[in-house]
Parts: structure tokens; C-alpha cells; sequence
């Protein structure tokens, strides 16, 4: 059995979600890809701490951890925007003005590929495929997908952001 | 949201509770729900398997492998627990069928994932949605706790002693490999998503080294339909060898993009002219990607071809994932071919050295074409780099990156040639601040 957990660095909710995961699986480290994620929807990325917590709670070395992390492209260890923007360039993308949409960020934002506007609210990545392709140009802000895109449709998603008014499913 | 299409060619049977509300659990018991799973565990695994097989029903993931003969494979006694895995990390360049199935149908999966697990006396089924699924994993999570606050799911289900199922959904964290069944199973387990060998075959050493049946979302929820209108009824409704419907993701630059489903065995020139209302913008079609961004490229004198797994072999193509993306005269192919190769270098697990250098290698060449400095025989350097990936890797990674590239290369040379000679299009998709990043992304 793991270690039990004195000083979790999570909140109460998600240290008691962590205590539970690992137990519906028939083997714990089966958790490991959905803590992952869960952590750095709490942190905002998968810090060295989450990466011991982690380790700790399914009797993994922390090199295992870090191993599966930088496998999975939307895992990161650094912090990204409140709103991680990514905007999918693949070919349906391609043929109905992904790279438009993607440049039309970049220069709405100021900011490449990976990077995050200076007052931490945006970060933009330009990513494959993200299974929109019948309703391309498509793009996910966080897990929230957005289709049929258009430069000012854009505009109007983001100042959306801005200003607090979207959902953000979790 | 994702927008629902129509055309009156199609046949409804996957899509047939789309857009009427059957996320909640009594609409979808109201529109025959649950009634399939409760017959099979009347009947019995020999019968579940003998419809399945009597359905034609081939694997929706792309390989076409027939379902019910899968199935069967799975040893009778085990020592080891016996285990379905439903494969929704749907992510071939081209395909959002899955997407549709999740968000509109999702107690069409547990349904299917639970026949299934009659069929071969599995009491636990997994499904595993693709990372960039999170609000339809959070719409599968509330159908199958509906399912088990109603007895549907857990222990003694339909009121039967002894007859338990459970279901675990979870999602990955973005990888494309991870769709391939092996590097599936990995990931489930809490690892690299990378290959493992065969043989063993997971039917016989799977998921914790128990049998185990992996099978695509799309492929899972048409079996509750097969069990409802019989094997044969569904059969009958495609083409030879290939039973009943699939959903075609039509993409690109059609009229009506959307995901329609048709008869297997369908026209792939009705598909884009008819029920996707044909080239958008008064263009002509220049060449036609027809089952995701593996498949061989397709020219216009070649799409009078039906669309089953066997019809498209023939053609020297594939159906894959049914993810038909359409290419008018505008685009240029040496953009498109970069396009491509930028994914799977990118996907590429490294595990196989052929796939890890050869995809890298193809994307450096065309890097180096699409500015301006290629080479005439930097095309059959590109060729010979993808025939040397063929066959040669644990998972079909290398050859879905080799078998498009090869495509474009043999029907596109002279295009090829010509770019080289300084021959460009008037209105590049990737400008040249964009190359500059592919050529330089380390992402």
C-alpha cells in the first residue's frame, strides 16, 4: 500500500478525489494519467511538489512520474495563461483558415506559439488535431471547444474570456 | 457546439437518438435503451457472438477487422479477469465521429461496452476518451452514474444474480499514438503510451495481462443497434463483406461539411457531391483524403469507388476512420504533404527508429521543398524514406505516415517537380512566418 499522505499539497477536494482514484482501478498506478491532469487543473501546470505527492501516492519514483508527464503532449510543467488557448492547424483545420486563425491570435494577443500575454490572463499553442474537423476552423480555450471560426468570431470569444463571461468546464 | 447535418441518403442507426435528448437516462430507455443488453444477458454469450458475426460489423477504428470474429478469439477460461476496453481517443486527422457518439449518445457505449462483456464474460468494461475530451467525458461520467443509480450497471444487474458489470471512464492527456490498442493499454496502465509487440494478442494477454477486447466507440455503440434489429437485418443494410452503416466525416472544402451516415458500400462521389452538396466556393476538386490523413490521397477520376474497407483496398486506398477530407484546386500539395508529415513527426513515439527518423527526416526534406530549396531527387529521397517505414515498426504509426506520403509523391510528382523548378501557388496556405515555425517547432 502507498504511503499515506500527511500535508497534501492539493486542496481538501482533490487530495480526498486522489485518495479514491487509484482504488477503482486493478492496479493503482492505472490513476496516474487522470491525477496528472487533475493536478495541473488545480495548479494551472504539474509542479516538482505534484510530481512528489503523485509519485508518493502510487508508489512510483518521481523519475516514473516525470517519464509518463512528458509523454502527453497537454501535460506541462511550466504555468501557461488563465485561458490556454489552442487552435488546431491540422488539415481540416488547414483548409477552412486555421493558420488564419492562428495568426489573427498572435497578433491580437502579442504573443507565439507557447507563450502567455504579460498579464498571465492568455497563452496561445498552436495544436493537431483536436477531433473538430466537420466544424473547422476549430480551437479550445482550456477543455472548451470552439467552432466555425472566423477572425471577429474570435474576437468576440476572447473579449468573452476577458471579461469572466464564459463557462469553463473542468 | 457541433453542428447536426442531414441528407436523405442517410441511414440512421447510430445517429438515430442524435439531437433528441438521450443523455438523459429515460429518453434513451424511451427510444429502445438498455433493451439489447437486457435480451444478450438473457440470451447468452454463443448467441451474442453468432449475431455479431452474422452483422458483418467491421472494426470502426480503421482497421476493419470483423468485430464478432474478434470477439470469439477471447479464451473461455481465464485465470486472469477478462476486461473491454472502448477505444474513444479519437484522433485521426479527419475524424470527430466519436465526438458526436459522446456528446449526443452516450449510454449507447455503456450499452455496447457491457454486450460486449457478456459476450466474453468480462464483469469490467473501460472506456477512454482522448485528453482534449473533457466536457464528454464529463457528460459519460454522469450517463454511467445514472446507470448504476439505476441498476443498469454494478452488481446484479436487470435484477440477475450474479450478473455484474462495472464501467471505468477516464481520458488520456493528448497523444495520437495512444489511439493505437496497444500504446492503449500502456496508457491505462499509467505509462508511456507506447506499443507492444504481437503476439500475444490482447484478446489473449491484454489489459493487466488478462484477455482483453479493445474496440473503437463507433464500433461499440452500433452493437446494442445490431442486437435490436438482428444480425442479418443489419448486414443487409451495406455492401458485401461489410455490414450495415458508418458515420463519414466529411471535411475540408465541401458545401455541407458534417458528419453523415451512410450505407457502407456508398458512392465516395454521392458522399462529396451529393450529400456534402459538392466543392464550396465554385472550385474544382483537385484530390480527396478519404478515410483520415493515413489513407493514399485520391484523384477526381478516382472517386467513383464505394466506400467499404474492401472497395477502397481495391482502389488502392483505405476507408480508415471515415474521415473524408476533400482538397479543391487551390491547394497545393507539397503544403499539404509538409502538413502531414509535420503530425506524425510530431506523434511519433520514438519508440521504432524507422518511424522516429523516417517521419523526421521526410519533414526536413519537405521543409526544405516548401522554401524554395529543394531538390528533384529530394522527391525520391522522400520516397525512398517512406517505403523503408513500411512494415517495419511494433504499431501502425510508421506505415499511417509512410502510406500518405507516398501517395502524394507518385500521383503529385510532376507537382513536386514543378514547385521545385519554381512553380509556386498564388495563395499559400502556410505562409513562410509559419513555415519558419514548423521547420522550427519543438512541441
Amino acid at each position: 500500500m502507498s504511503t499515506p499522505i500527511q500535508n497534501s499539497i492539493f486542496s481538501p477536494e482533490l487530495a480526498a478525489r486522489f485518495d479514491h482514484l487509484p482504488t477503482i482501478y486493478p492496479a493503482r498506478r492505472s490513476a496516474l494519467v487522470p491525477m496528472l491532469l487533475y493536478a495541473q487543473d488545480e495548479l494551472g501546470y504539474v509542479s516538482d511538489a505534484a510530481i512528489a505527492e503523485i509519485a508518493q501516492r502510487l508508489d512510483l519514483t518521481e523519475l516514473d512520474v516525470a517519464s509518463v508527464l512528458s509523454y502527453y503532449s497537454m501535460l506541462r510543467t511550466e504555468p501557461a495563461g488563465k485561458y490556454n488557448i489552442q487552435v488546431c492547424t491540422n488539415i481540416s483545420c488547414m483548409l477552412r483558415g486555421g493558420y488564419e486563425i492562428l495568426d489573427h491570435c498572435k497578433k491580437k494577443l502579442g504573443v507565439g506559439h507557447k507563450q502567455t500575454t504579460p498579464d498571465g490572463q492568455f497563452s496561445l499553442e498552436e495544436v493537431e488535431c483536436i477531433g473538430a474537423c466537420c466544424w473547422a476552423p476549430a480551437m479550445q480555450v482550456n477543455y472548451d471547444f470552439h467552432d466555425e471560426l472566423t477572425p471577429a468570431k474570435v474576437d468576440a470569444i476572447l473579449d468573452d474570456y476577458a471579461h469572466g463571461r464564459s463557462k469553463d468546464v473542468k | 457546439m457541433p453542428r447536426l447535418v442531414s441528407h436523405p441518403d442517410e441511414v440512421k442507426v447510430i445517429s438515430r437518438r442524435f439531437g433528441l435528448g438521450a443523455t438523459d437516462l429515460d429518453k434513451y430507455i424511451e427510444l429502445d435503451g438498455y433493451a439489447a443488453a437486457r435480451t444478450a444477458a438473457e440470451k447468452g454469450p454463443d448467441w451474442i457472438i453468432a449475431e455479431m458475426k452474422a452483422s458483418g460489423l467491421r472494426g470502426r477504428g480503421g482497421a476493419g477487422f470483423p468485430t464478432g470474429m474478434k470477439w470469439s478469439f477471447v479464451p473461455k477460461q481465464s485465470a486472469k479477469p477478462k476486461y473491454v476496453l472502448v477505444n474513444g481517443d479519437e484522433s485521426e486527422p479527419g475524424t470527430c465521429k466519436d465526438h458526436l457518439i459522446f456528446l449526443h449518445d452516450p449510454h449507447s457505449v455503456i450499452e455496447g461496452c457491457m454486450i460486449a462483456g457478456l459476450a466474453i464474460g468480462a464483469k469490467t468494461g473501460f472506456i477512454y476518451l482522448r485528453g482534449e475530451y473533457r466536457y464528454l467525458l464529463n457528460i459519460m461520467e454522469k450517463a454511467v452514474a445514472d446507470a448504476y443509480a439505476r441498476g443498469i450497471l454494478g452488481k446484479n444487474i436487470f435484477g440477475i444474480q450474479g450478473l455484474d458489470f462495472d464501467v471505468i471512464t477516464q481520458t488520456g492527456a493528448g497523444a495520437y499514438e495512444v489511439g493505437e490498442e496497444s500504446a492503449l493499454m500502456e496508457s491505462l496502465e499509467g505509462k508511456r503510451g507506447v506499443p507492444r509487440i504481437r503476439p500475444p494478442f490482447p484478446a489473449v494477454v491484454g489489459l493487466y495481462g488478462g484477455p482483453t477486447i479493445i474496440n473503437n466507440a463507433e464500433t461499440i455503440a452500433a452493437v446494442p443497434h445490431i442486437l435490436r434489429m438482428g444480425g442479418e437485418a443489419y448486414a443487409k443494410l451495406g455492401s458485401e463483406r461489410n455490414g450495415g452503416t458508418r458515420l463519414f466525416g466529411i471535411s475540408g472544402h465541401v458545401v455541407r461539411p458534417g458528419v453523415y451516415e451512410l450505407p457502407m458500400g456508398y458512392s465516395l462521389r454521392k458522399a462529396i457531391y451529393e450529400v456534402a452538396g459538392g466543392i464550396a466556393n465554385g472550385r474544382s476538386l483537385k484530390a480527396v483524403v478519404p478515410g483520415g490523413s493515413s489513407c493514399p490521397v485520391l484523384l477526381p477520376n478516382e472517386i467513383d469507388v464505394g466506400l467499404d474497407f474492401d472497395q477502397m483496398g481495391k482502389a488502392g486506398t483505405m476507408l480508415g476512420s471515415g474521415g473524408i477530407v476533400v482538397l479543391d484546386d487551390t491547394v497545393s500539395i507539397v503544403e499539404f504533404a509538409l502538413r502531414v508529415i509535420k503530425f506524425y513527426q510530431h506523434e511519433s513515439c520514438g519508440w521504432c527508429i524507422p518511424c522516429r527518423e523516417g517521419t523526421d527526416w521526410i519533414k526536413k526534406t519537405l521543409t526544405r521543398v516548401h522554401a524554395g530549396a529543394g531538390e528533384v531527387k529530394d522527391i525520391d529521397n522522400v520516397q525512398y524514406l517512406a517505403e523503408n517505414m513500411m512494415g517495419r515498426t511494433f504499431c501502425p504509426l510508421g506505415d499511417a505516415a509512410a502510406m500518405p506520403i507516398l501517395g502524394f509523391v507518385k500521383k503529385f510528382r510532376k507537382e513536386f517537380e514543378e514547385y521545385i523548378a519554381g512553380q509556386r501557388v498564388d495563395a499559400p496556405i502556410l505562409p513562410p512566418s509559419n513555415l519558419v515555425h514548423i521547420a522550427g517547432a519543438s512541441h
